[in-house]
């Protein structure tokens, strides 16, 4: 359904996509998982027509997106970054609007309007200002207004970004539904590991504008946790930084993540792994409560091909006093 | 996929922009307001030649007149002076004393001018000589001062026709009348192309609508765009089939009917509070509006593609409106500017659509007597438009 080859944009002479190449079956969910500025965005407003490629080709169902741009815009729906409702307008005026510049004959138009309304359960504001609306209402709006041409294949930008738990959770089972009973091919971007971990068949892990591993999300655990690998939860009660640091000495020891006031998460290789460990921690009168065998996360697959942490930035700095925050979602920045 | 479909597009977006407008108080209040603002900075600040308000204007009189041979005609020729005054502009006058207490008055701003009486008055008078009347006025304020000592300078000499006239058909023993002729054989009267006379509003009003409209559009074409940029709804337009020709067209038409709105409400104060009348016909009056408005377009259009976002986007906007309000004969006639500066002026589309503007207004010319300007004009945007659509595009899919 999608191919893209060899995709490339540069901006002056930064280069924000660096000549990535994949394809998508027709029908699936397929994910582009990595940091902020690893060039997501950047990768999907080139497929939906919105950025020219400096380089490269990409075809959607067989349409190249360059010369034959009026062709793919009318296979897509597009959920940028950005939300694209305009505040003065009322939810319906919204998607009328919008369904009249992709020509939907008037009749069809206002039952199409009537069954989305309805889908997101938003028919009883549907003459309310969609500034009136919460975070969650706008975002499920914004969604719908992507689906009233209903397109063959849907691009979503980081659509739980500042969402409330419980938005994500409806926007998620929203995509998924959709999928399934309409067969519509997705590209969902995204830098949360949950997102891409529930949603996406495949997965990219894009950074620097390159893609750095492609597979479904098992087979990139598996390819992380070889034979010689694997990743502990350690418990220790009277854990500090100091012993933080003496671990992550250790030659055995690969990324060190700190999981609340007293838990770390450590990717270990090598036979005798444990008992370093053990013996480290004992001699720095630690005192250890539990140890675990995990099962990898994509968060730990990304470590693991990186060496960083995927919300670097933000979620590497948390320290032993700043554990609730850690699980608050990045605010939208609108 | 046609022209039709391009236009209704175009409908359909301009029809969505002025919805949302209608939605924005703030807004709509600026829409008002801004041409409010204009008239009354233009209309109170600068005050048209009639309509000064002269009884403001205060006027001393000194009479310094030391009479001859215990005679005195100085007091019945102030006393005339006064009566000529309250029956025409109505100064404010007043006795003074002393010369130096006049000047020193006129040094302090509170007397505007004043009229000194020699003190060899009478004696000029009885003996066959021409007295000399001084006018003083305080030059600091060249405008008053020169409106003053014109006013006083009419009032003395007609005065002193008067007197001769009747002096003359005394002595030659003729009419009053032929006396007027043998002192001025030629008389002068001036006349407008159309009937009344014209102030500095008539002058003004077609200018400052013409720039009013161009204005409101050059500033919310670039507004709107960049601002739909910004938020990311441009995008959503962007990824709908249309052609991006729809996305330039639907905007400027929803601020060109912003603008003539904004046109017609200075319209409105003009005829309703300044006593400007159309003379031409109000139907070229708009169109003209109109086509003022598509020859700016283009640079609306170029500019926003060229700017980042809407701030750079209005600096740059403001850049070239702001010399081009004064040197488009808007508000000083182009005609008085310093050779260089008519220069810029004809390069200037504004120039010939306020003076177009103002031709229809204030003196009823048809389309013939202004075919120079619409021609002017017509190029401007269309060779604007053909260097921006292509800018557009391109800044589209940066
Ligand atoms: N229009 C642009 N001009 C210049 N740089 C840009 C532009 N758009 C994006 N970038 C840069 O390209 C990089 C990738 O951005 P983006 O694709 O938005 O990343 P992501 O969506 O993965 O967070 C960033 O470093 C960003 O600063
Ligand atoms: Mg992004």
């Amino acid at each position: 359904m999608i191919e893209v080859k060899n995709l490339t944009k540069v901006f002056g002479k930064f280069t924000a996509v660096d000549n990535i190449s994949f394809t998508v079956k027709k029908g699936e969910i397929f994910g582009l998982l990595g940091p902020n500025g690893a060039g997501k965005s950047t990768t999907l407003r080139m497929l939906s027509t919105l950025a020219r490629p400096t380089g490269g080709v990409a075809t959607i169902g067989g349409c190249d997106i360059v010369k034959n741009d009026t062709k793919v815009r009318n296979l897509l729906g597009v959920v940028s970054e950005k939300m694209i409702i305009y505040e003065r307008l009322t939810a319906k005026e919204n998607l009328w609007f919008f369904g009249c510049l992709f020509g939907i004959p008037k009749e069809k138009l206002h039952k199409r309007i009537d069954e989305l309304l309805d889908l997101v359960n938003l028919t009883q504001f549907k003459d309310k200002q969609v500034g009136t609306f919460s975070t969650g209402m706008r975002q499920r709006m914004n969604v719908i207004r992507a689906l009233l041409n209903e397109p063959q294949v849907l691009f979503l930008d980081e659509p739980t970004l500042g969402l409330d738990p419980q938005s994500s959770v409806e926007i998620r089972e929203f995509i998924k539904k959709l999928n399934q009973e309409k067969g519509t091919t997705i590209i969902i971007t995204t830098h949360m590991m949950l997102d891409a971990d529930l949603l996406c068949d495949r997965i990219a892990i894009v950074d620097h504008g390159k893609i750095i591993a492609l597979d479904s999300s098992v087979n990139l655990k598996k390819a992380t946790v070889g034979a010689n690998t694997s990743i502990i939860n350690l418990g220790i009660t009277n854990l500090n930084l100091d012993m933080i640091e003496k671990i992550k000495t250790l030659p055995c020891v690969g990324a060190v993540t700190q999981e609340g006031e007293t838990k770390l998460r450590i990717t270990v290789h090598g036979e005798d792994a444990f008992d370093q460990i053990i013996d480290q921690v004992r001699t720095l009168n630690g005192k250890i409560s539990s140890i675990e065998n995990l099962q990898p996360t994509l968060e730990d697959v990304f470590l693991h091909m990186t060496g960083r942490n995927v919300r670097d930035s933000v979620e590497s700095k948390v320290l032993v006093h700043t554990r609730r925050m850690a699980k608050m979602p990045v605010q939208r920045g609108r | 996929m046609g022209a039709k479909r391009i236009l209704e597009t175009s409908f359909r977006i301009a029809w969505k922009d002025l919805k949302e407008l209608s939605r924005n108080k703030l807004g709509l209040l600026m829409l008002i307001l801004m041409p409010l603002l204009m008239m009354a900075m233009v209309g109170f600040i600068y005050p048209s030649g009639s309509s000064i308000d002269m009884s403001n204007l205060k006027v001393q009189v000194v009479n310094l007149d030391t009479g001859f041979m215990d005679m005195s005609v100085s007091g019945d020729f102030a006393s005339a002076v006064n009566q000529i005054n309250s029956a025409s502009v109505n100064l404010a006058f007043s006795d003074g004393t002393t010369l130096d207490v006049l000047v020193d008055s006129i040094q302090r701003g509170e007397i505007d001018a004043g009229i000194v009486i020699p003190e060899n008055f009478t004696y000029c008078v009885l003996n066959k000589q021409q007295a000399n009347i001084t006018i003083i006025s305080d030059t600091s304020n060249p405008q008053v001062s020169q409106q003053v000592s014109g006013v006083l300078a009419n009032i003395i000499e007609s005065m002193s026709k008067q007197v001769a006239q009747s002096n003359l058909a005394a002595q030659l023993n003729i009419t009053s009348a032929q006396a007027a002729s043998y002192m001025a054989p030629y008389n002068v009267s001036s006349q407008g192309v159309v009937e009344g006379s014209s102030s500095y509003f008539d002058f003004i009003a077609p200018g400052l609508m013409m720039m009013t409209v161009m204005m409101s559009v050059m500033t919310g074409l670039p507004g709107a765009i960049t601002h739909e940029r910004e938020i990311g709804t441009l995008d959503g337009v962007m990824v709908a089939p249309i052609n991006r020709l729809s996305i330039i067209l639907g905007k400027t038409l929803a601020q060109l009917t912003r603008g003539l709105m904004q046109g017609l409400i200075i319209l409105i104060l003009a005829t309703a509070l300044f006593g400007v009348t159309i003379h031409g016909n109000i139907l070229l009056v708009i169109g003209l509006l109109l086509l003022g408005v598509f020859s700016f377009v283009g640079l609306g259009v170029a500019l926003t593609s060229l700017a980042k976002d809407q701030e750079s986007a209005s600096m740059m906007l403001m850049a070239i409106m702001f010399p081009m309000m004064f040197l488009s004969g808007i508000f000083f006639p182009v005609k008085m500017m310093p050779g260089f500066m008519q220069t810029i002026s004809s390069f200037l589309p504004l120039t010939y659509a306020s003076d177009a503007l103002r031709k229809v207004m204030v003196l009823g010319s048809g389309i013939p007597q202004i075919a120079t300007s619409l021609a002017i004009l017509i190029v401007f945007g269309i060779v604007m438009l053909a260097i921006a659509v292509p800018l557009f595009r391109r800044m589209m899919t940066r």
